[in-house]
């Protein structure tokens, strides 16, 4: 068992499957020498090649369509978004043709592909630097989507994703890349897509919570249980689809409360699909009001770092909403 | 199409050389061969009109006019070897690649078993892992991609595989088909790109499409060549496209390929080219028929006769009849598999 950053956990994952399958290519902007501009791909264009681990223009469609073509052709391509913000020219590639190609084809083709993309906020990124998007592919049917809060979280989904038989959307916090160490299992460590993980098991109220948020929301449920004597559960759901609705549910059954946090903008968010299911499910263990807290309502995150404040979730913030909803 | 083994060896015929085929390696069998394919579709083209007009399929969307570009440009592809990415007007290429009238038919009437989709997508959006066609969709100018992207498949494998992919010249103004042949071009990846030029997207004539008016001029700018082919004639494209699927595989890149093509029939059964289009213009249109012109080189040049004409049409008449009541057969999709293949079953 070795400690890493999630950037290394996931370097990690990449370097052994480009190890254990021939068939598994990298390719994006930056990703080859220089090795991708937050270093995640570092040293594996040196080991791999030219073509195993392929520099391509500045093109997002191009890299989302053609990864498609070498899924068609039987390779297990990982592509790379550089910044979540930039996938827009992909959005066709990956809405008309990645999530429907099974479906329309009625299973005759299938797309092991992975798309990694950076996303979030709170590294002075700004509105194109920082956004959190995935609401876009969590309401595209076909998808696969991830956000990993944890180093063995991001190697072990990552390699899962990239074995999976269909296309998954890899969802980074760029914010989470060098924000703390973990200890990640050695060997073929896999964590299953579609499962969440309870991060801190608690009975007053149940925190929902992915990727850099797990590390805010477990940052809160210390202060709550310190200075409130609250236990809340924090739940990391880890895959945003499929989601893991038992454990969602099950929670609530336990803690009668239920708290979504997500940075990404409220309206018609995730968390708008983990409260409907939670009313819909739960409604009989419930002891207040489904609470959403996420990102304000403005179209990214500003840039001065007293802006890129008041834009952020913190623990402080959980804290606070975790409060008002334990007291109700 | 060659099979994936040593051809044939020519055996010598009665051409003339007024043809021209032996120059490109191609036997008397071979251009009769050509011929007849350019029947086939057209038949089965023709078919899915008269099956639209009689309520039983949707909608049509015709490959009427493109017949001889499209089986001169897939004929040096390699069967179960090379790959395809089409078109909605594919329908000739769909054919010489593998599918049979009787795939074709069955896919228009969207039945439950039908290769392309089991009848989940409309007419024309041509596809087939079985035969090595990309399943379509219709968003124009993303197949173009898929093509580049199975080209890079081959080309990091060190596969000997080469990809062809066809559009219309609407489609090339796509930014998708300027960031696949950037690159291909840059990558020299084995992939052969065929612009099925007839002037027109749906109503908008070329001159409002293209600046510059040439498609195959860009090519140069993505550092391969491009070359302008009469479409109508089989030969041509075949000898562009063979030329193409050399330079291929000789790891020398890509080809751009525009074969200018006249549009025989209005965009789809949902449109009406008279609208658009000068009356005497859409008369014209017979004129430029490439399965007439052809006919009539095959003719002069002695390797057909009107008699022989007359069988082979009554022959591919007979075979798509037969297709098409084989077609109705089959059974329509059931509702209750409409929720499967989301997913890979298999993954839960």
């Amino acid at each position: 068992m070795a400690e890493q950053t999630t950037l290394e956990a996931i370097r990690s994952a990449l370097d052994e499957e480009l190890e254990r399958d021939p068939n598994v290519m990298i390719l994006g902007e930056d990703v080859g020498r220089k090795g991708g501009v937050f270093g995640v791909t570092e040293g594996l264009w040196a080991k791999y090649g030219d073509k195993r681990v392929l520099d391509t223009p500045l093109t997002e469609a191009m890299i989302a369509g053609a990864a498609m073509g070498a899924a068609i052709y039987g390779l297990r391509p990982i592509a790379e978004m550089q910044f979540a913000d930039f996938v827009y020219p992909a959005f066709n590639q990956i809405v008309s043709e990645i999530s429907r190609m099974r479906y329309r084809s009625n299973n005759t083709f299938s797309l092991p592909m992975v798309i990694r993309m950076p996303y979030g906020g709170g590294v002075h990124g700004a509105l194109y630097h920082s956004q959190s998007n995935e609401t876009y592919f969590t309401s595209t049917v076909g998808l696969k989507v991830v956000a990993p809060g944890t180093p063995a979280d991001a190697k072990g989904l990552l390699k899962a994703s990239v074995r999976d038989p269909d296309p998954v959307l890899f969802f980074e916090h760029k914010k989470t890349y060098r924000l703390f160490k973990a200890e990640v299992p050695d060997g073929d460590h896999l964590v299953p897509i579609g499962v969440a993980d309870v991060a801190r098991p608690g009975k007053h109220l149940s925190i929902f919570c992915y990727g850099y948020m797990r590390f805010c929301a477990l940052e809160a449920a210390e202060t709550l249980a310190r200075e409130d004597g609250v236990e809340a559960e924090v739940v990391d759901l880890r895959s945003l689809r499929p989601l893991d609705t038992a454990a969602v549910l099950g929670s609530v059954a336990k803690t009668g409360k239920a708290l979504v946090v997500h940075e990404a903008n409220r309206f018609g968010g995730f968390g708008a699909e983990v409260a409907a299911t939670i009313a819909e499910q739960a409604f009989e263990h419930l002891d207040g009001p489904v609470t959403r807290l996420a990102g304000p309502e403005v179209p990214g995150v500003p840039f001065h770092h007293n802006l890129e404040d008041w834009f952020m979730l913190n623990p402080a913030k959980i804290v606070e909403a975790a409060r008002a909803l334990a007291a109700y | 199409m060659t099979e994936a083994q040593p051809a044939e060896t020519t055996r010598p015929g009665t051409a003339t050389t007024e043809l021209g085929h032996a120059a490109l390696g191609l036997t008397d069998d071979d251009v009769l061969a050509m011929y007849r394919q350019m029947l086939l579709a057209r038949a089965v083209d023709e078919r899915m009109w008269l099956m639209q007009r009689a309520g039983k399929i949707a909608f049509v969307i015709s490959g009427q006019g493109h017949e001889a570009a499209q089986v001169g440009t897939s004929w040096p592809m390699r069967r179960n070897q090379d790959w395809m990415a089409p078109f909605y007007r594919s329908i000739a290429s769909a054919l010489t690649f593998g599918m049979t009238p009787e795939d074709i038919v069955t896919a228009h009437l969207a039945k439950g078993d039908d290769v392309s989709s089991g009848g989940r997508q409309m007419p024309g959006h041509y596809g087939a892992a079985r035969y090595n066609i990309v399943s379509l969709s219709s968003p124009v100018g993303t197949q173009v991609l898929h093509a580049v992207g199975i080209a890079m498949g081959a080309w990091v494998r060190g596969d000997d595989v080469v990809a062809i992919t066809s559009f219309g010249e609407g489609t090339s103004n796509q930014g998708e088909v300027h960031e696949a042949m950037n690159f291909a071009g840059v990558h020299r990846l084995p992939v052969i790109f065929v612009c099925e030029n007839n002037g027109f997207a749906i109503s908008v004539p070329l001159a409002r499409q293209v600046g510059g008016l040439s498609v195959a001029a860009r090519a140069q700018g993505y550092g391969f060549p491009g070359v302008t082919v009469d479409g109508r004639d089989p030969l041509a494209c075949y000898a562009a496209a063979r030329e193409a699927h050399e330079r291929a595989r000789r790891g020398e890149g890509p080809t751009l390929i525009e074969a200018t093509v006249a549009r025989l029939t209005s965009h789809s059964s949902d449109d009406d080219q008279r609208r658009y289009r000068d009356a005497a213009e859409v008369e014209s249109l017979r004129e430029h028929d490439p399965i007439t012109l052809f006919g009539n080189r095959l003719l002069g040049a002695g390797l057909l006769t009107e008699g022989s004409d007359t069988t082979m049409r009554a022959e591919v008449k007979s075979e798509v009849n037969q297709a098409s009541v084989r077609a109705e057969a089959h059974p329509d999709p059931d509702p209750a598999t409409a929720e499967r293949h989301v997913y890979a079953e298999e993954a839960g």
